[in-house]
């Protein structure tokens, strides 16, 4: 297999003294867990618990509604206290509702029944049990992994390519974890069928590298291979190119082209699910920057506020000056630390002031071109930026803009310190906010031409019929002149008009007592405003 | 609960600024400015004092009519620059007030009228120089014979008083490239021309020291990742390639390339000029295109033009050409058919 290096990229130096330190350490239980009622995604999800109500450890509490319903589990044993607003980890940093679940102390389990023949099981039977347990993608987007395990390709490729400096998660679960990595990256590749596994780590990985290899000792079905060091190679489409030397086409998946890319926590998440019946109630997340005294790689509960995550890594130094969840070129800045830790949580970084750039110190741009040097993609930042800001949405669009990947490059390498891909970010927003729009009116337009169309063929119909009507009565006059001999008409025509006329005179009475009971009352008081 | 202030992610300390560019732009021109004042008298440096004075003075006011804040804008160097390029271009004891003219134009009508640094369709300095050679010839031509020994006093007196030294006729001297013209008109082989002392080791005396040092800073800028390669790589390559074909086709009626390259403003605008990044192209293909271009319009100016160098113009042109260049010269973005 060819290795093709990514085009542009960063070769990114962490400051050492920030880096998290080796062994995996266990953050506390907290004595409460907070579980948003929405996805990583935006979507609201579906409760299952009330409160007041008991759960153990791993049993659902919500699902996501999806064909496949992956549930969130219960992160421990205790009780649902409240629901309760809580600030989501998103830009919006919209307030939520949030089960707030009093952690017992006793931790009890709830364990699916584990399956360790799985390689004799369809693939359908252990998607459905990736669901149960609740597993997501952890590379950070949590997207569902059954959802993404249903289609067939030939390559698997589990990336364990740290994309950002400073985390440190993957690179620490490969080499305390690695046989974990390794049962689960073949779960993950029964499931999809693949001919092909690989497990992609970067050249910088020795350790890790060793600790996988000797697992993979005398395996020929899943390989190991490095990646060069290079910022963005762990993101999906830079992998699949530098692997393939093949790129996923714009707008498709890698599964298109027969390449599934799953994060390796996730494969160790997998084979616990499948083979020990464990639900994902807790994930590794790496802690790192100056603002805090004992950086390191944490096992931490779903649900566990980054307040207590600090806490257990020693609290604030006196330069923490930004908080961020993820890395320093992708990740969140969050307005405080009473935020829940998702399983999409890979990194919290506490920077301190000179880690990080001073806002509105932004120029001019002089196109000096560094940012299209940087960008992964290929693409001109620098004149997607000047479309943008003459609000030529449509013909950044047509430049690439969608095909922007957010990796932040450019707006690292600019030396007027531009906001670039906040910039793409607001655009691409405002793209998918004018096709949503544009969909809604087609689907309003079609429903008014349908609405049209059903109206006049109602009005034919009737048109029809009282015109075979009039004929009918016209036919009947004809006949009873033809027959005047006889003397007394249809009585069916009688039983049929009188009732009607009936019907009539009664409603004009009615009007007529509204009326006159109306003239006499005083006229009532106008409705309040709420009454519409 | 600890609160924090939230902004956009990069989260990481910025890599350079503009202000930063643009110093080491100025720093890597120092050796040429130190070559030339050497050669060519201590006039320079008081045509790059009086320039950064009178750039500041017309920065300031522009940066102020268009509201903005002057000393922002007069931190970032880029008007620096192009008064410390202008100096470079004309000749040391050239009056003060066509520096005055140039400036004004190249700063104030080129750069901010089109909405300062980073809009600007043209580069200030050429385009100051370019009006100033069609406007005063004359003044423009007061060059002297490299190592002249005019001092500081006599430099002071051309440029303010505008009174030229007593034994100007024996100082003056024209430039390797517009003597190279008349001989040439007057029937003169190349292969006698070259003999001429005015023609130093390979092209130019004096002057092709000039283009040495330019080199110099210009690899220090390659180095730096400040300058792309390809517009260097562009104007020079197609400089000896074009320059080298008409000579070995006819050297009796053509220069040899490093003539073209010594003398002349081609190996400024290599490194300095054309590599300018506001007004270049921006993508890889387009830059080597850029840098052809003006090799190619110099060359073809200095052959049939009526101009003994046309390396300002060749610049302006390719500025003119360059978005329409940028167009054409896309990459393929990822994920994309060709």
């Amino acid at each position: 297999m060819s290795l093709l290096r990514i085009p542009g990229g960063l070769v990114l130096a962490v400051p050492a003294a920030a880096a998290p330190s080796d062994a995996v350490r266990h953050c506390p239980l907290p004595a409460r867990l907070y579980l948003p009622l929405v996805q990583e995604r935006g979507q609201a999800l579906h409760c299952r618990v009330q409160v007041g109500q008991t759960v153990r450890r791993g049993e659902p509490l919500a699902h996501d509604g999806d064909t496949e319903a992956t549930v969130v589990p219960a992160p421990t044993s205790g009780r649902i206290v409240a629901i309760e607003p809580l600030t989501l980890a998103h830009a919006s940093a919209l307030e939520v509702p949030t089960l707030v679940l009093q952690a017992d102390g006793r931790d009890e389990t709830a364990l699916l029944p584990p399956l360790p023949d799985w390689a004799q099981r369809p693939p359908q039977e252990l998607r459905r049990r990736l669901a149960q347990a609740g597993v997501v993608g952890l590379g950070g987007a949590a997207y569902p992994a059954a959802a993404k395990l249903g289609r067939a390709v030939s390559l698997l490729v589990l990336n364990g390519a740290e994309c950002e400096p400073y985390i440190a998660c993957d690179e620490t679960l490969m080499r305390s974890r690695a046989a974990e990595v390794v049962a689960g990256a073949a779960i993950l590749g029964h499931i999809v069928a693949a001919e092909d596994v690989v497990i992609a780590l970067e050249e910088r990985m020795t350790e890790a590298a060793a600790a996988l290899q000797a697992v993979l000792a005398g395996q020929t079905q899943i390989r190991l291979q490095r990646v060069p060091t290079v910022y963005p190679q762990g993101g999906e489409r830079q992998l699949v190119q530098t692997l393939c030397a093949r790129e996923v086409p714009s707008g498709a998946y890698p599964a298109d082209i027969g390449v599934l890319v799953h994060n390796v926590a996730t494969a160790a998440a997998a084979w616990r699910a499948v083979v020990l019946g464990e639900a994902l109630t807790s994930r590794l997340v790496s802690v790192g920057g100056r603002g805090v005294r004992q950086p390191g790689v944490f096992e931490v509960r779903t649900g566990t506020l980054i307040e207590h995550l600090i806490d257990s890594s020693g609290g604030y130094t006196e330069q923490a000056a930004r908080l961020v969840l993820g890395g320093p070129l992708m990740g969140l800045a969050l307005p405080h630390d009473r935020i829940a830790l998702g399983r999409g949580a890979n990194s919290v970084l506490v920077l301190g002031a000179d880690d990080v750039r001073a806002q509105a110190a932004q120029t001019e741009c002089i196109r000096c071109g560094e940012c299209a040097r940087a960008c992964p993609v290929q693409l001109q930042p620098q004149e997607l930026w000047r479309l943008l800001r003459q609000g030529e949405t449509g013909q950044a669009a047509a430049l690439g803009l969608r095909d922007c990947i957010e990796c932040g490059c450019c707006a690292f390498v600019c030396p007027a310190q531009i906001g670039l891909v906040d910039e793409y970010r607001a655009a691409k927003s405002a793209l998918a906010i004018a096709a949503e729009q544009r969909r809604r009116a087609d689907h309003a337009r079609q429903r008014h031409d349908a609405r049209n169309q059903r109206l006049a063929r109602e009005q034919a119909a009737k048109v029809a019929r009282v015109a075979s009507r009039r004929e009918e009565i016209a036919q009947a006059q004809t006949a009873t002149a033809n027959a005047a001999t006889a003397p007394e008409p249809a009585p069916a025509e009688t039983a049929e008009a009188a009732p009607r006329s009936m019907d009539k005179s009664a409603v004009l009475a009615a009007i007529a007592r509204g009326k006159a009971k109306r003239a006499a009352a005083p006229p009532p008081a106008p409705p309040p405003e709420t009454e519409s | 609960m600890k609160t924090f202030a939230t902004a956009a992610a990069p989260h990481l300390p910025p890599r350079s600024s503009v202000r930063q560019v643009m110093a080491e732009v100025l720093l890597a021109l120092l050796p040429a400015i130190a070559v030339q004042a050497w050669l060519f008298g201590p006039g320079l440096l008081v045509q790059i004092a009086l320039g950064l004075l009178l750039a500041a003075a017309i920065e300031s006011t522009a940066l102020h009519l268009r509201g903005q804040q002057p000393q922002a804008g007069l931190a970032d160097l880029s008007a620096a620059l192009t008064a410390v390029l202008f100096a470079l271009c004309i000749p040391p004891i050239c009056p003060w007030w066509i520096s005055a003219i140039g400036l004004l134009f190249g700063l104030g009508l080129v750069k901010h009228a089109y909405g300062g640094l980073g809009l600007n369709l043209f580069n200030p300095a050429m385009a100051a120089y370019a009006l100033v050679l069609l406007l005063y010839p004359r003044q423009l031509s007061l060059w002297t014979a490299p190592l002249a020994d005019l001092d500081l006093g006599q430099s002071l007196q051309a440029i303010f008083l505008g009174q030229l030294p007593a034994s100007w006729d024996t100082l003056a001297s024209a430039t390797p490239l517009s003597s190279l013209r008349q001989l040439a008109g007057e029937a003169w082989r190349m292969p006698q021309i070259r003999e001429l002392p005015l023609f130093g080791h390979y092209g130019a005396a004096g002057w092709e020291w000039i283009a040495l040092a330019y080199a110099a800073g210009g690899c220090y800028l390659v180095w730096r990742r400040i300058v792309a390669w390809q517009v260097p790589a562009g104007v020079i390559g197609a400089t000896l390639l074009l320059g080298g074909l008409a000579w070995l086709i006819d050297a009796e009626r053509h220069p040899a390339p490093l003539q073209h390259l010594a003398g002349g403003g081609l190996m400024l605008a290599a490194w300095f000029v054309a590599a300018d990044p506001v007004t270049g192209c921006t993508s890889p293909r387009g830059r080597l295109l850029f840098g052809i271009g003006v090799a190619v319009l110099s060359l073809a100016i200095r052959r049939w033009g009526s101009h003994p160098d046309g390396v300002a113009f060749a610049v302006l042109l390719m500025n003119a050409a360059a978005p329409l260049i940028d167009r054409f010269t896309r990459p393929r973005v990822h994920g994309h058919a060709r």
